[in-house]
């Protein structure tokens, strides 16, 4: 399948400052990609490449072959920006309405777009009078206009509680079946996981991982962590059998083993039977994988980190 | 076109509803209202009709309020969506920047033809019911109404410009006051004291007319007043407006505000959302 959205070696720079740097990537249809990064990684800067609101020094970008920004390419794109604050006198189905008409579409869809984000009892109030999340759901609605094949989200969860987080990645499931390309950027790393095909980890403008959760994980190479408590009176025992470097806390041992050895240690603990009164293995959570790649020696140059010691 | 007029809808209903076209209309109305009725003593001595009187302190007045209210609705025009975010949305819309920016021109002429409506409406009003005699200053009127909206045209422009210089409400409010000053108030005392200074001189003769018709301020007032000659004493630089031609000044009042939209047009090409 060919992609929907193609980004070849781009690279984008503000004066001396590298937003960007060789930046590839490909968006499949029916596909969601998370971007991930720090602050300032340059995810939005990539989302405005893509958008065709400001431009870029080299490389190459291609929505279904067209430029960013060209007439073709807007009308498959929709975007959600970070935080807008859409006119607080007008109601949210007055601009829903204005958005249809500027992108050609019917007004009269603005019930069903605003339903369809669970806005339809707020649709006649003023946007002034929304929650965060209210004003969230109606930049969403907007995105939603006439089925675009390429949809670029930025931060299109921040302000949403748990069940709407959890009702706009449903959402977002229906539209990437229905064939449309998702390109977001998020900052709550667990709920990405569960829902995007694959994760993106930008690091000062460059692509440090890319690949689906397990791929991740496989590369980072983290260690489990494991959690051994105790049968009463076993501490002891337990404290002698499990390796030194295992961390004694509130009577329970903690500890990090290479994802290899998981068997192994599972037959060991096995073994003692009546006297482990409980274990718990957890793989290595986003957030660490997202830190040891986004901290990966070579995502910051030598003169860069020498300024940092500097700095502290 | 029909993206422009959805764009001049949305923005004559915000317009609408954070109360700019109430606040204008009510300030037009008040200071036609005053100036009818401070306007009714001089006009026995000079045997003009009281509208034609009332036309000529209304000229004064728009000079410096339609300005004014055309920079008010214009400088959050672009500065403001930045700061919300909402620019960068719309411009991933099919709609071009002069689109965007030609529906809300639309929508803020709208506005401003509605408060000036209110305002000389209510003058007209006044001056009929005292005197009818009054309706012979009917065609002054009517003269002043379209070229206040002329000179609104190119302050909104100017307006636009600078919204999309500023990058921020807060600098377009600042460069927004600096120009009205600069361009409404500034302008025509430097102009006197170069004229005092000068004492009759070739500036005054030759450089004076280009200057007030290079200012669309000067020119409004110049078109309004050549074109009531009993009024013309009422301005400071009422000599001077004899020796620019009304053509001149209708040329003026008519190339601004291309230029003023030419410009915001510019100025709005070049801001990154």
């Amino acid at each position: 399948m060919t992609p929907r959205l193609t980004l070849s070696q781009l690279t984008k720079r503000y004066g001396e400052v590298h937003a960007l740097t060789d930046v590839s990537l490909d968006v499949a249809p029916g596909e969601r990609v998370a971007l991930l990064g720090h602050n300032g990684a340059g995810k939005s800067t990539l989302m405005k490449i893509v958008l065709g609101l400001i431009g870029f020094d080299a490389g190459t970008v291609s929505v279904e072959g067209a430029a960013p920004g060209s007439a073709a390419a807007r009308r498959m794109t929709a975007y959600l920006p970070e935080n807008a604050a859409f006119h607080a006198a007008l109601t949210g189905r007055e601009l829903v309405r204005h958005y249809l008409r500027l992108r050609g579409q019917p007004a009269s869809q603005a019930g069903e777009l605003l339903d369809r984000v669970g806005l339809a009892h707020a649709a006649d109030r003023r946007i002034g009078t929304y929650s965060k999340g209210m004003r969230q759901r109606v930049g969403l609605a907007q995105a939603l206009i006439g089925q675009p094949a390429l949809m670029v989200l930025d931060e299109p969860t921040s302000g949403l509680d748990p069940v709407s987080r959890r009702e706009f990645y449903a959402l977002i499931d229906d539209l990437a079946h229905a064939g449309a390309s998702v390109l977001l950027s998020s900052h709550a790393l667990t709920e990405v996981e569960a829902r995007t095909d694959r994760l993106v980890i930008l690091s000062r403008g460059r692509i440090v991982a890319a690949g689906s959760m397990a791929d991740l994980r496989a590369r980072a190479g983290l260690p489990l962590s494991v959690t051994v408590t105790p049968a009463p009176e076993s501490a002891a025992v337990l404290r002698a059998a499990l390796p030194a470097d295992a961390i004694w806390q509130d009577g329970r041992g903690h500890l990090h083993i290479p994802v290899a050895e998981k068997m192994g240690f599972l037959a060991r603990i096995a073994a003692l039977g009546p006297q482990v009164s409980d274990i718990e293995i957890a793989p290595p959570s986003l957030e660490d994988i997202y830190t040891h790649f986004s901290q990966t020696p070579g995502a910051t140059t030598p003169a860069e980190r020498a300024e940092q010691a500097e700095a502290a | 076109m029909n993206r422009i007029l959805t764009i001049a809808g949305t923005e004559f209903r915000i317009a609408r509803r954070n109360r700019w076209i109430t606040v204008s209309a009510v300030l037009m109305m008040i200071f036609a209202l005053v100036l009818t009725a401070a306007g009714s003593a001089p006009s026995g001595a000079l045997a003009a009709d009281r509208l034609s009187v009332v036309v000529a302190s209304l000229t004064s007045l728009a000079v410096y309020v339609v300005p004014l209210i055309a920079l008010l609705l214009s400088f959050d025009a672009i500065a403001g969506e930045v700061e919300r975010g909402t620019l960068s949305l719309l411009l991933t819309y099919p709609v071009s920047r002069a689109e965007a920016l030609a529906g809300k021109l639309l929508a803020h002429i709208a506005v401003l033809t509605l408060a000036l409506l209110a305002g000389y409406g209510l003058a007209a009003l006044v001056a009929l019911v005292g005197d009818r005699s009054a309706i012979a200053g009917l065609p002054a009127l009517w003269r002043l109404g379209w070229s206040s909206v002329l000179l609104g045209i190119t302050f909104l422009g100017a307006g636009y410009a600078l919204s999309s210089l500023a990058g921020r409400p807060s600098g377009a409010a600042g460069l927004a006051i600096a120009l009205w000053v600069g361009a409404v108030v500034l302008y025509d005392l430097a102009l006197l004291a170069a004229v005092v200074a000068d004492d009759g001189g070739a500036l005054t003769r030759q450089g004076l007319p280009v200057a007030l018709l290079a200012n669309p301020a000067d020119a409004f007032r110049l078109f309004n007043l050549s074109a009531s000659q009993a009024t013309a004493a009422a301005s400071g630089l009422g000599a001077a407006a004899k020796t620019v031609p009304a053509l001149a000044t209708l040329g003026s009042l008519a190339i601004w505000p291309v230029l003023a939209f030419a410009l915001a047009w510019l100025g709005f090409r070049r801001v990154q959302p």
